[in-house]
């Protein structure tokens, strides 16, 4: 029976602080979070904002300089001002993605949540399956968008499935791995007093397996967004995919980057959601 | 001699009679324990000792209902023991807590389970953690406190839900040497106190005869009970009592059994 120092080790701490001497790895997430939310030193603040200004400064001279035509890459003031002028084009598309991120990932999350939480109970069910679930996780889901397209049309029910498709195993794989991590003395401890099954799953399995969830839903939430792009850019007249094929077929760059600039801030939102999701629900600190 | 043939079973807190416990794993048949019997005595602190792997903890998850036995019965007050009873409490090595949950939360969790309002035991809970000298940390979380607090903590829930028979699995063996001697005359006291039956599992001699009325020393695999020592240093036993001579004498007579490791037939 594994103890508690043990498990640690393969348990994601989200309480993690930001600093010079923490490891920056997807397992404390400090990279992005801990940096934003642990800066201390005046220093530190003067070399983010230094090394910020460096990189689009120079890219914004290097192309001024080098005159690189607007059609191979505009200069990020360009884009910046593009995304304020022409925002009110991209809105509704940003709607649209987004509308199908959620759909489709409420779908899957809760499908892959709920098949994890079963199927881990039965280890004999759980081998069958095992062979089936990894096929849904390493085969793109937008290989089927050219046939939910035939079926469902050029709506959003093609892609909504399309990222249900591509979250759910994502969901379900790291619940999965959750719900397996069994820590036999704190069963025993449930037990003991006179626990039953239903009880043991709710007090104990399911905050053990809430560090690999939340994991399993920030991983799968990032693959329902591209998923989302991506079957955007197969079919349909709208979404921020539609929208990037349709300003890259016109040369339209700067729009076409400012769609890219959402998106990547479309990204960040959700990995910083599940950030603190994590830190209140599953830290096990308060 | 053995556990039973002391006493009648009608005066005994807890019995175990004969009882075998045999794994089938992929190398073979583990024996874990073998026609193990003893008889703990209302009120008794006991202390089962024996090297590692030699079927101590079989024994008490056995005592705790939590396994069954191959053949034999655990009983008490004479009803078998068969699963998890109200009356029994367990604590755990490295004292088990849950890390997601405060303290105060890992101390509400048997009253959960038993869909008891914990705020209807408050002042008992408030008590014991005065006693114990935790109050003020209900809200640190287990990552927060040392090894020591954890373990009173552990302790705390288990007598919170007011068991008549506590059973200890080698509490303190991930202690420090100091906190451990502090933990052994917290557990004393507590056990003065509350007149609880105690069957505490170790394989330090020394912590065996600091704490117990009587010592049941088990053999190696298969687990067998070998023989039986009755301590008779008076209690309160402060901890200056483990430099007498007295007690260095029963120490290396418990050692000797041991070492010479041969079960000795009951008679």
């Amino acid at each position: 029976m594994p103890s508690d120092s043990q498990l640690k080790d393969q348990i994601p701490e989200f309480h993690a602080k930001g600093g010079g001497d923490q490891e920056v790895s997807i397992a404390n997430w400090s990279g992005v979070t801990g940096a934003i939310g642990g800066i201390r030193t005046w220093a530190e603040i003067a070399a983010i904002i230094g090394v910020a200004v460096l990189i689009i400064g120079g890219a914004e001279l290097a192309i001024r300089g080098f005159e690189v035509p607007v059609y191979i890459m505009p200069p990020p003031s360009l884009i910046l001002i593009t995304l304020v002028t022409d925002f009110h084009l991209i809105a509704p598309h940003i709607g649209v993605t987004l509308t199908e991120l959620i759909v489709g990932f409420s779908i899957g999350a809760t499908a892959g949540f709920l098949l994890a939480a079963v199927i881990t109970q039965f280890p004999f069910v759980e081998k069958i399956v095992a062979p089936y679930i990894l096929l849904l996780v390493t085969t793109p889901m937008l290989a089927l968008v050219p046939l939910l397209i035939l079926r469902f049309g050029f709506g959003l029910e093609p892609r909504i499935i399309a990222v249900a498709l591509a979250s759910g195993p994502m969901v379900m794989i790291n619940s999965a791995t959750g719900f397996r991590r069994v820590d036999l003395a704190k069963i025993a401890l449930a037990r003991s007093f006179g626990a039953s099954t239903l009880q043991i799953f709710i007090k104990i399995r399911i905050p053990m397996a809430l560090p690999m969830v939340v994991v399993g839903l920030m991983i799968g939430s990032i693959f329902g967004l591209l998923t989302a792009v991506g079957a955007e850019m197969v079919g349909g007249s709208n979404g921020l995919g539609n929208r990037l094929a349709y300003y890259s077929s016109l040369i339209q760059m700067p729009q076409f980057f400012a769609c890219i600039v959402v998106l990547a801030l479309i990204g960040i939102s959700i990995y910083v959601l599940f950030f603190w999701i994590g830190k209140r629900w599953a830290s096990w600190e308060s | 001699m053995d556990g039973t043939g002391r006493f009648g079973a009608g005066e005994a807190k807890l019995v175990v009679d004969g009882a075998t416990k045999h794994y089938v794993t992929k190398t073979g048949v583990v024996h874990a324990l073998e026609d193990y019997s003893m008889a703990v005595r209302e009120g008794e602190f006991v202390c089962v000792l024996g090297p590692s792997g030699c079927g101590k903890s079989t024994l008490l998850w056995a005592m705790a209902g939590l396994h069954g036995l191959t053949s034999g019965t655990v009983r008490l007050d004479g009803e078998p023991v068969v699963r998890p009873h109200p009356q029994i409490a367990m604590v755990f090595q490295d004292a088990n807590l849950l890390p997601w949950r405060s303290l105060i939360k890992n101390i509400h969790l048997p009253f959960e389970i038993k869909g008891l309002r914990p705020a209807e035991h408050k002042d008992r809970i408030d008590a014991l953690l005065d006693r114990v000298g935790l109050t003020g940390f209900q809200t640190k979380y287990p990552r927060e406190l040392s090894g020591g607090m954890q373990q009173r903590a552990s302790i705390v829930r288990s007598l919170s839900v007011d068991p008549s028979l506590l059973l200890m699995d080698e509490p303190f063996g991930a202690l420090d040497a100091f906190t451990r001697d502090e933990m052994n005359l917290l557990i004393e006291e507590i056990w003065l106190e509350t007149g609880k039956t105690i069957v505490f599992i170790t394989h330090s001699i020394a912590e065996a005869v600091f704490l117990a009325d009587r010592i049941f020393v088990m053999s190696a695999r298969p687990g067998r009970l070998s023989r039986v020592f009755e301590v008779d240093i008076p209690r309160p036993r402060p901890l200056d009592v483990t430099t007498t001579t007295h007690f260095i004498e029963l120490v290396a007579e418990v050692k000797a059994s041991i070492d010479h490791g041969k079960p000795v037939p009951a008679h």
